[in-house]
């Protein structure tokens, strides 16, 4: 088997403009963790399936386990790094985390679901989720706490 | 394993033409992709990455017909309002392609080109009379998706040619519906797919999971068509047998797949006005 020539990808993280060396065969998953040391995301089923490696790409969440990093050529992607600690607040109050492996996916496509909220228009909260596996929850933190980080600060009853 | 990146359908029509099977082309990524770090085989090929091609992105709609660019995404079609207005299936089962992750990164041209008898794209498509655009440096030409599958996972694509679009002639239809069974409702692979369309060019009736590939049902659509939507869910068995053979495999069995297959064909088709 002959090496893989490296290929060189540009590309935004986390608001910062990037430039790396990679492996054709290295999916984003590998690039964001052990080239560019970003292990936030983490790698769950490998198969698409758990969305535990769930970063953004130009806004919209992927699994980063099925993408390969030559992909993220001139795109805007962000990873759980990007994401202020006090976001977590209510997802943390309403137990939506436990053992923690799902909670950095189950983080990026809830704060996308935060960012979007025209999408609970057309679709609900649990549908919107389906692609996050949480094995330690029941769910139900985790939705409710996405709906208490709805409502306005400090706003009304609950 | 080399990648090629062509930001032009010319340059990446012509390294087809040169490398024909020895290049693999890949859009999404989300069937390629799955279980990469234990498929040597896989991570030995060569790749004709299709991502930069711009010319293959977007929806266009023109007068009798809706072209879907060969990088058209689920989502592309679940976030188009005129798309969920004129061909609600396309969205349905859009919404059913495993979970926005995969939603944002799937192509309907690659669904048709991956050619699983359990795609959840293919068996609407098909029920519009959708029409495959390849292209090659040769030229054009078009496929109707209900001929376009030969056998298991076996397509009309040549090797030097690429999905450009996905053509669906626009007509009035007075009944589409998208039916999936799987084991849950998200992230799930059929175990029975059905897609029912109904406009001045007849019944279409389409299957998946329930042969060995996506498959047109010839017989029961001509009973609809004499008979009018069935009394029971038996009423179409015989016509069924004729047309789908279900087996036993990982996901499900022969006789589950028969008996849902009615019952869901039923309920679709009971609605026709």
């Amino acid at each position: 088997m002959s090496g893989s020539p490296e290929l060189r990808v540009s590309f935004w993280l986390n608001g910062e403009d990037v430039s790396a060396a990679v492996d054709p065969r290295d999916r984003l998953l590998d690039l964001l963790r052990y080239g560019l040391g970003l292990t936030g995301t983490k790698e769950g089923c490998s198969e698409g399936e758990c969305g535990a490696c769930t970063v953004w790409i130009d806004g919209l969440p992927a699994d980063s386990c099925l993408v390969p990093a030559y992909q993220a050529e001139g795109r805007d992607i962000r990873t759980i790094e990007s994401v202020d600690p006090d976001r977590l607040a209510p997802l943390l109050a309403s137990g939506a985390t436990q053992c923690g492996a799902c909670t950095p996916g189950v983080v990026m496509t809830g704060l996308w679901i935060l960012e979007n909220p025209v999408l609970l228009r057309s679709h609900t909260m649990r549908e919107l989720m389906a692609g996050n596996l949480c094995r330690c929850t029941g769910y139900d933190g985790i939705i409710e706490g996405l709906e208490a980080a709805l409502r306005p600060a400090g706003g009304g009853p609950a | 394993m080399r990648v090629e990146r062509p930001t032009r359908l010319t340059t990446a029509l012509e390294l087809l033409t040169n490398r024909g099977a020895a290049l693999v082309p890949i859009a999404g990524g989300t069937d390629l992709l799955v279980h990469w770090p234990v498929r040597p085989d896989a991570r030995t090929r060569d790749y004709l990455d299709l991502q930069r091609l711009d010319e293959l992105r977007g929806i266009r709609w023109e007068p009798d017909a809706l072209e879907l660019g060969g990088l058209t995404t689920y989502w592309d079609a679940i976030t188009d309002a005129r798309v969920g207005a004129e061909f609600p299936i396309l969205t349905a089962a859009a919404r059913q392609v495993g979970a926005i992750q995969i939603q944002s990164r799937g192509t309907w041209a690659g669904n048709v080109v991956n050619g699983s008898p359990a795609a959840d794209g293919v068996p609407v498509l098909m029920a519009l009379d959708a029409v495959v655009v390849l292209e090659s440096r040769s030229g054009r030409r078009e496929v109707p998706l209900d001929g376009y599958y030969s056998g298991y996972r076996e397509g009309a694509r040549a090797d030097e040619e690429l999905v450009v679009a996905i053509r669906i002639p626009r007509r009035a239809h007075s009944l589409q519906r998208f039916v999936k069974v799987g084991p849950r409702r998200a992230q799930a692979i059929a175990k029975v797919g059905l897609a029912v369309a109904r406009s001045d060019a007849g019944w279409r009736v389409v299957t998946a999971s329930v042969a060995p590939t996506v498959r047109r049902c010839p017989t029961v659509e001509r009973r609809l068509e004499e008979d009018g939507p069935p009394g029971s869910p038996a009423a179409l068995d015989d016509a069924l047998r004729a047309d789908v053979s279900p087996i036993d495999d990982l996901r499900s069995t022969a006789a589950y797949r028969a008996r849902v297959l009615a019952r869901i064909l039923f309920d679709a088709a009971r609605d026709a006005p």
